[in-house]
């Protein structure tokens, strides 16, 4: 069992259609929306949060929470005045793998436009802010011409879609880095400053940007909103496993036959997802490594266990990994993983933002390690070492880029230990050789 | 007040403390790099982990975490441990192994941490990073491969003085903590971050290479380049002073201390006056000692003889020489070099009554003809200090480049009488309201003006809380100005009385401000240890003490009584000033009653009875009524380069450096296309 057509909510997904307005429309979105409006903060709020629809950027926070988690009343600033509040839109989608808001700004952007609306009334907030990654230009282009088309059509400004409700949507092009995909160094790159993750408390709820109360959301969880709130909170829990509910855009990439986006229900088997969408593995289900199901910064899987396994926050949590971003690379038998690891590694060096030292130390630490690892140029006690230095990374610094440059090399030495000893075993052999 | 139990200790924290002080509360001890009492806090440095329970599994920076009802700390577990040293290890591994060539060597927060909480070697067998060196001007020295990112420097000058100097370039790795555009450091206060700087990448270029912490004398000091009092900690090998630090003292100068108070001491090895001199035939030539007491004793004055107190000079030099001229029947003594004749009746008229912590709370600022940045850069932090709380400041005078935005009026003193609607306005809402009268602001009638205005706007008051508010402060430059006019070191007529009485002898007690071409039919005997304008006017050179070479009583422009202790020989045959002076006794044939420091200090405390207590003295808080009006513009102030200020800072070489290339900088460019 698949999800039908009649199911998807996002439906151009992939630009068969228009993404103007009119087109958007035509899909229904907009459609009434001063009626959703209309039912009040607090009944969208519960409907999302029957909805069970957790955060789609990587972390799985459920979103109707996190919502709520907004104050009713706005705090007063020094002078007694009331802060406004925000709804910041992450659409930084960097993560390696990721590509799903990609695809919902460029052929469905009025779903997220609209999505801004609707959460951005349940929160309070005065405006949104799109906070779009720098090397997505079209998809730049495109969400500015959508916004000033729904701004055209009285849907945003004063009395937005006719709901009575003022609201403002900003959109804001980043330059280029990982780390303003954290919620808090998204923050401080909005308001002009580097792109670095604050420290929590205060979470961003209390003080986020301005110093006012904000609400950081993935692009796909806002745009899901208005329809789960068209078709209700137990259509939209109908699909997934207990806790993981809803559907989701799963992004499958490498070895597979035919690489796409999908919209499917949360919890289908890895199987099902690769056979039914994909075309199945490259050179079939027995030349499969190993899996990154969530994007780069959740640990491999290898090929036995994420065969049957959900698709789903706690399924993958069960065989040692995360859902992420539903980030999909998979790695057949002509990978080689170490240096795949090692890549990524690099990744995270690249990216980290400097500001707490484990992470600008450990990372390239960990990269060099890989790399050595990589060619066996090391000895085998250094993998031992490797891994104490990514605990001594994971979990001591202020955002999650230090987990997730650790997670990615604790995958590898869990499951390919025996691939990096024999690469140092035979450089050592080669070396033995030359010297006779 | 939340209960903790740090290490199985229970104990009550104040309201909003942050877990690492509850921790301090019970004598543990938090190693740490970017937390600064005095910073915001950055919790970047990860040094600070401690184990709170209930939280997630996973070590807490304890700077940035707010200490809760029934938190469990943990500062001796394993998982603590581990964490320190793994945060220490990553701080190593990029940090060069240079600390035998590295002048933090001694003083290093790092060296020390990672002896008490660093793995006894590396694992690290990468190639180190290296950074290019920065320019960060004629003060601060770079070497910025050994830096650690804990941000403090960029914290402090964006925070406390208030200049968007400093920052980080780059990310990962590859972040570089630099000036903008590597153009020199230029505010007041830059060399702070040197003393903020946990490891060697900010060290002093004046300094560098010169001593080690441990070979060096430490003693305690009052700095007296300005009227604030800095406490300083004079830091000594053998005979020269080798730098000057800050000690902390919350209600003066909390830890900081302006350039020149931390760098002008080079100049106390310069142009110094080491032997006597007499001028024949228009000539200053060398003499002994006995020579130049006998040359004085015979021109004897008489009562016709009068004493001009520099700015540095400390107490009881000053009360050395009312005694003098006391014994010989003459009353005239005056401070304020440059002729000004404000009234002096009532020292709580003269003051800095808010007190430096006081100014802090206030609600709105009127400043009257102060360049607050050069006149006293470390009551311009207590004045940003106020803005960010939220007060609003107003000046009368030429525009500065302030630190803390504020609204320039103009620059006629005549608006001390004719105040703006919004500003009268913004002062009667105001609970805490406050006016700062400066150098350029007392003269032409403004003290009056000020004072009269000062009552309008009920500037001294009862506050809700029971305690007394005085908002009336006198901002001053000269260390030795309120000394010297609670030793009555001031006429009617200022300096032009003296003039007018045209004496027989003018003592000049390292007096370098004056015009001495209106004293031209006196005799002049400088007492002093420069040789600038006085010793070139002189007629007689009685070579004396710099501050560092003598104990002495201070007070600053609050009032406050301050005690500093002698840290080094002066040069040559240079004796203490007093001494000096009472040998002049002898040579005029007059009794002064003292033959020891001790005596003439308790003498001094006997005729005013303030200076023997350390701490604020008690002025009263009745402020004269004032009156008559001001007239003139302020267009100018009455310092005209920061970095020259007195005798010492002009003979230092590393102030002429300063001004050269930090306020002349572009002058000197333009010259030499």
């Amino acid at each position: 069992m698949s999800l039908a057509d009649k199911d998807r909510i996002f439906t151009n997904v992939y630009g068969y259609q228009p993404w103007n307005l009119s087109a958007a429309q035509a899909r229904g979105d907009w459609d009434n929306t001063k009626d959703l409006i209309a039912r009040g903060r607090d009944a969208i709020i519960q409907e999302m949060k029957d909805s069970g629809l957790r955060g789609r950027g990587g972390a799985g926070f459920p979103t109707g929470m996190k919502w709520s988690f907004m104050p009713k009343e706005p705090p007063k600033d020094a002078a007694g005045n009331p802060k406004p509040s925000f709804l910041v839109i992450n659409a930084d989608e960097s993560e390696p793998g990721s590509c799903k808001d990609r695809e919902i700004i460029r052929h469905d952007p009025h779903k997220l436009i609209e999505g801004a609306l609707v959460a951005g009334f349940a929160m309070g907030a005065r405006a949104a802010y799109i906070y779009i990654r720098g090397e997505y230009i079209r998809e730049a282009e495109t969400l500015f011409a959508a916004v000033q088309e729904a701004y055209d059509a009285g849907l945003l400004g004063k009395n937005a879609a006719g709901s009575g409700y003022d609201y403002d949507v900003f959109v804001h092009r980043g330059a280029g880095a990982y780390i303003c995909g954290e919620e808090t160094a998204m923050i401080e790159s909005l308001e002009g400053k580097k792109g670095q993750p604050r420290l929590k408390p205060p979470f961003p709820a209390g003080a986020g940007l301005y110093g006012c109360p904000t609400t950081v959301n993935n692009v796909e969880s806002i745009a899901v909103a208005p329809t789960i709130l068209r078709r209700g909170a137990s259509w939209f829990s109908s699909f997934g496993a207990e806790n993981n509910r809803g559907t989701k855009l799963f992004q499958i990439s490498g070895h597979v036959n035919k690489p796409c986006v999908v919209e499917e229900a949360m919890s289908i088997p890895f199987s099902e997802l690769i056979e039914k969408h994909c075309g199945g593995i490259r050179g079939g289900k027995d030349n499969l490594l190993a899996v990154i199901p969530g994007g780069s910064s959740v640990p491999l899987v290898p090929a036995e266990q994420i065969w049957d396994a959900p698709m789903d926050f706690d399924g993958l949590k069960a065989v040692g990994s995360g859902l992420g971003t539903a980030a999909v690379i998979v790695m057949d038998k002509s990978t080689d993983i170490v240096r795949a690891i090692s890549r990524l590694s690099y990744f995270y060096k690249h990216e980290s933002c400097g500001q707490c030292t484990p992470c600008r130390e450990g990372t390239g630490w960990m990269w060099r390690v890989m790399e050595r690892l990589r060619t066996g140029e090391a000895h085998v006690e250094e993998i031992d070492m490797l891994q104490q230095v990514t605990k001594q990374v994971e979990g001591h610094t202020i955002c999650a880029l230090g987990d997730a440059a650790a997670w990615p090399i604790q995958g590898l030495i869990k499951h390919f230990r025996p691939e990096i000893e024999r690469r140092i075993e035979e450089r050592l052999g080669s070396l033995q050789e030359a010297a006779e | 007040m939340p209960k903790v139990k740090v290490d199985g200790v229970e104990i009550e924290v104040p309201n909003g403390a942050t877990v690492l002080q509850a921790c301090e509360l019970v004598g543990k001890e938090i190693p740490r790099f970017c937390y600064h009492e005095r910073l915001s806090i950055a919790g970047n440095c990860r040094m600070c982990l401690v184990e709170v329970k209930p939280g997630p599994p996973k070590p807490q920076a304890s700077c940035a975490l707010p200490a809760a009802d029934n938190q469990e700390i943990r500062t001796d577990s394993e998982m603590v441990k581990k964490a320190r040293e793994g945060v220490m290890e990553f701080l190593l591994i990029n940090h060069p192994l240079d600390c035998p060539i590295c002048d933090q060597g001694g003083e290093c927060d790092l060296q020390d941490q990672s002896v008490a909480y660093g793995r006894g070697g590396s694992r690290y067998h990468e190639n180190k990073r290296a950074v290019t060196d920065k320019y960060m001007g004629p003060l601060i020295k770079t070497q910025m491969t050994r830096c650690i990112h804990c941000t403090r420097c960029v914290r402090f000058s964006e925070e406390v003085a208030g200049v968007d100097e400093i920052g980080a370039l780059y990310r990962g790795e590859q972040m570089q903590i630099t000036t903008y555009l590597e153009h020199a450091a230029k505010h007041e206060l830059s060399a702070n971050v040197i003393d903020l700087c946990p490891v060697g990448a900010l060290t002093s270029r004046p300094y560098a290479f010169e001593a080690r912490p441990w070979e060096l004398k430490k003693t305690l000091g009052i700095d007296v380049s300005d009227a604030t009092g800095a406490n300083i900690r004079i830091d000594a090998r053998g005979r020269e002073v080798m730098r000057v630090l800050p000690r902390i003292n919350d209600d003066v100068n909390e830890e900081w201390i302006s350039d020149k108070a931390r760098y002008q001491v080079d100049g106390l090895t310069k142009r110094r006056l080491d032997r006597p001199w007499i001028r024949r035939d228009g000539k200053l030539q060398p003499a002994t000692w006995a020579e130049a007491f006998a040359a004085v004793g015979s021109l004897n004055p008489g009562n016709s003889i009068a004493a001009i107190a520099g700015d540095m000079v400390d107490c009881e030099t000053m009360f050395a020489a009312k005694t003098l001229l006391g014994a010989l029947g003459s009353s005239q003594l005056e401070g304020r070099q440059t002729g000004m004749d404000y009234a002096t009746d009532s020292m709580a008229a003269v003051n800095f009554n808010s007190t430096f912590n006081g100014i802090e709370t206030a609600d709105v600022i009127l400043i009257v003809g102060s360049m607050v940045r050069w006149e006293a850069p470390l009551v311009n932090v207590r004045i940003r200090k106020a803005v960010k709380r939220g007060a609003k400041v107003f000046l009368i005078g030429a525009e500065w480049e302030t630190t803390f935005g504020g609204e320039f009026l103009g620059t006629d003193r005549s608006l001390l009488g004719a105040l703006p609607q919004h500003v009268t306005d913004a002062f009667g809402v105001a609970k805490r309201p406050a006016m700062i009268v400066g150098g350029a602001g007392l003269g032409g009638g403004g003290l009056g003006a000020a004072l009269a205005l000062s009552s309008s706007l009920n500037l001294v008051r009862d506050l809700d809380d029971g305690t007394q508010w005085n908002g009336f402060n006198v901002l001053h430059m000269a260390a030795s100005r309120m000394g010297g006019l609670m030793l009555g070191f001031a006429q009617k007529g200022g300096l032009a009385d003296i003039v007018n009485a045209k004496p027989k002898v003018v003592l000049s007690l390292g007096a370098d401000e004056v015009d001495y071409t209106k004293l031209a039919d006196s005799m002049i005997v400088y007492i002093g240890h420069h040789g600038d304008k006085g010793a070139h006017a002189a007629d007689v050179i009685l070579p004396a003490a710099a501050y560092t070479e003598k104990s002495g009583t201070y007070v600053n422009t609050e009032g406050r009584v301050q005690f500093a202790d002698k840290a080094v020989f002066a040069p040559g045959d240079a004796r203490e000033d007093w001494t000096i002076l009472r040998a002049l006794a002898d040579a005029f044939g007059v009794s002064v009653g003292f033959d020891s420091f001790e005596e003439l200090r308790s003498a001094m405390i006997a005729a005013v009875p303030a200076l023997g207590i350390e701490g604020l003295a008690d002025y009263g808080s009745a402020l004269p009524s004032g009156g008559g009006s001001a007239s003139g513009a302020i267009a100018a102030y009455p310092i005209q380069d920061f970095y020259m200020t007195n005798p010492i800072a002009r003979a230092s070489a590393v102030m002429q450096r300063c001004s050269a290339e930090l306020l002349h900088g572009e002058d000197m460019a333009e010259a030499a296309e």
